[in-house]
């Protein structure tokens, strides 16, 4: 197996050429889920670097659906950097990407750190700001998004951008778990979902990616942006195609590919 | 194509009453009839009701069918059907509904408008739909096919009661004002597991849209909604196998839950 840094280093020059490459896994030998979180450490710090600091986090796999299909139990996390931001009004420039796809995700923007070991969905929900409705755009540097569990926690979890969309909402009040989301792609309906379908409540995965966190002696800060994970399917996005997720209570998010 | 003779129709109707009673599925209708219409599977599907309101049945509402995009790709067409409900079809919330009692059941968690004045006509819209509605209500429909191994083709589907087999409805009826049926998550779980999630926008677009078309559709047919019915406006997730022991919960945000136990 390769060292970390020189697995980070291929993921590094994929999404800088634009250009897809085959699963680490294949080319360079298996390797664990902790070895995994190291070469994305090193994508990370390879931004950071550059001048990018980190912006909040991600999560991935937060459906049984999708758990199974990978053959795994728990979901995955990555991080977000200042890069990712699209403002909302901007456009997704679709050649900034190898295969962007789009999927509808609550958005968490915290106002107070959270650490520990012990964290639940009711410490995430009191150290929340507001909610928003996001867009997640998804950009995995494998070509056809051909990988296994470990390659895509290296890729940073298929991390490539971010939509919040302009309305923030107190989550007090609400119960998230029930809040309907609608996705459409140019008019036309994609797909239909409910809060729930993240872990059974979207807080709960904020709370796990804590728990996650602390395991590695790491937390969530002030100010920082969790994405909770997908409520549908991605879909695959090009020039002139328009993204709108409706959301029950948060409002709507709209985003024009280019 | 060429229309089917009276006694043809009335035959179809009296095997899928047959199989109904039975339990014991029979072959699709569109095996000996393979160009059916859709015309001629209403035809069907008024003489299997006529059967069953014969008994002592009466209709308590309709329900909507196909409403969702996978399952019209699935049979190759672009509008729902649709059936009436029965009241022996009809259960409270948290009823024990024997499995024993259907073919090959499944279920769908479903938003049902209670109407609170007669809807007819061939120009009805959503807005005329919301103005008539008395509010909203979770639901269950317990779909199930008369046909063997649900090899269904449309015809078959229609003729067959649109494939219900029975409707669990919430105890609350939510008035729609201020909100958008369209956005409302529901969250499916069986035996404390979510199952599913999806949103109102799932049938047809939107619930108030499905009664609407539901409400054109029956005015070709000389016929309308009456005040007190109720309508099953579509599935907001895929179809669940159902087995006896199981419990079905499906929550909706502003409407409630509803639940049923399979025995």
């Amino acid at each position: 197996m390769s060292e970390p840094a020189e697995l980070a280093a291929r993921l590094i020059e994929a999404a800088e050429k634009g250009a897809g490459i085959e699963a680490l896994t294949t080319t360079a030998g298996l390797f664990d889920v902790a070895t995994a979180y190291q070469v994305q450490d090193a994508v990370v710090a390879d931004r950071v670097a550059r001048g990018l600091p980190v912006v909040g986090a991600k999560l991935g796999l937060t459906s049984v659906a999708k758990q199974r299909q990978m053959k795994v139990d728990e979901p995955l996390y990555g991080w977000l950097t200042g890069d990712m931001a699209i403002d909302v009004g901007q456009p997704l420039r679709c050649s900034r990407f190898i295969q962007p796809r789009c999927e509808p995700e609550i958005a968490f923007l915290l106002r107070a750190d959270l650490e520990g070991r012990h964290i639940m969905a009711s410490q995430v929900l009191a150290a929340t700001a507001a909610v928003y409705p996001a867009i997640d755009v998804l950009d995995s540097r494998f070509a056809g998004y051909s990988f296994t569990h470990p390659d895509v926690v290296a890729d940073n979890a298929s991390g490539a951008g971010f939509v919040l969309g302009g309305q923030a909402t107190d989550p007090a009040g609400l119960d998230l778990r029930l809040t309907g989301v609608v996705l459409e792609k140019n008019g036309e309906l994609v797909a239909t979902a409910a809060g729930a379908a993240v872990l059974g409540h979207p807080a709960a995965s904020v709370a796990w990616l804590v728990r996650a966190l602390a395991t590695r002696g790491r937390g969530l800060h002030a100010g920082q942006v969790v994405l909770s994970g997908a409520l549908t399917e991605a879909v695959p996005v090009s020039p002139g195609d328009v993204i709108v997720a409706r959301f029950d209570r948060l409002g709507t998010i709209e985003v024009a590919c280019r | 194509m060429t229309v089917m003779s009276d006694p043809a129709v009335a035959e179809l109707g009296e095997a899928l009453y047959a199989a109904r009673r039975s339990g014991v599925p029979i072959e699709p209708l569109t095996d000996s009839y393979a160009d059916m219409s859709v015309t001629d599977a209403y035809r069907v599907q008024s003489a299997l009701v006529a059967r069953l309101l014969a008994d002592g049945d009466r209709v308590v509402g309709y329900k909507l069918g196909l409403t969702s995009g996978p399952m019209q790709r699935l049979l190759g067409i672009d509008i729902p059907d649709f059936a009436p409900v029965l009241a022996s079809h009809v259960h409270p919330d948290g009823a024990e509904v024997r499995a024993g009692a259907f073919i090959h059941p499944k279920a769908e968690a479903e938003i049902a408008l209670v109407l609170s004045d007669d809807l007819a006509g061939p120009d009805c819209t959503a807005l005329d739909v919301a103005r008539a509605v008395a509010g909203a209500t979770a639901a269950i429909e317990i779909v199930d096919s008369r046909i063997s191994g649900w090899r269904i083709k449309l015809a078959d589907t229609i003729a067959d009661l649109a494939s219900s087999g029975a409707i669990v409805l919430g105890s609350a009826v939510v008035p729609v004002a201020g909100f958008d049926l369209r956005l409302t998550g529901m969250v499916f779980s069986l035996d404390g597991e979510v199952i599913a999630t999806g949103a109102g926008a799932a049938a047809l677009g939107s619930p108030l849209h499905a009664t609407a078309w539901l409400v054109r559709t029956l005015a070709r047919l000389g016929e309308s909604l009456r005040a007190g019915q109720f309508v099953m406006t579509g599935a907001l997730q895929g179809a669940i196998d159902i087995a006896p022991g199981q419990r079905f919960r499906a929550e909706f945000d502003r409407l409630g839950p509803v639940s049923m136990r399979i025995a």
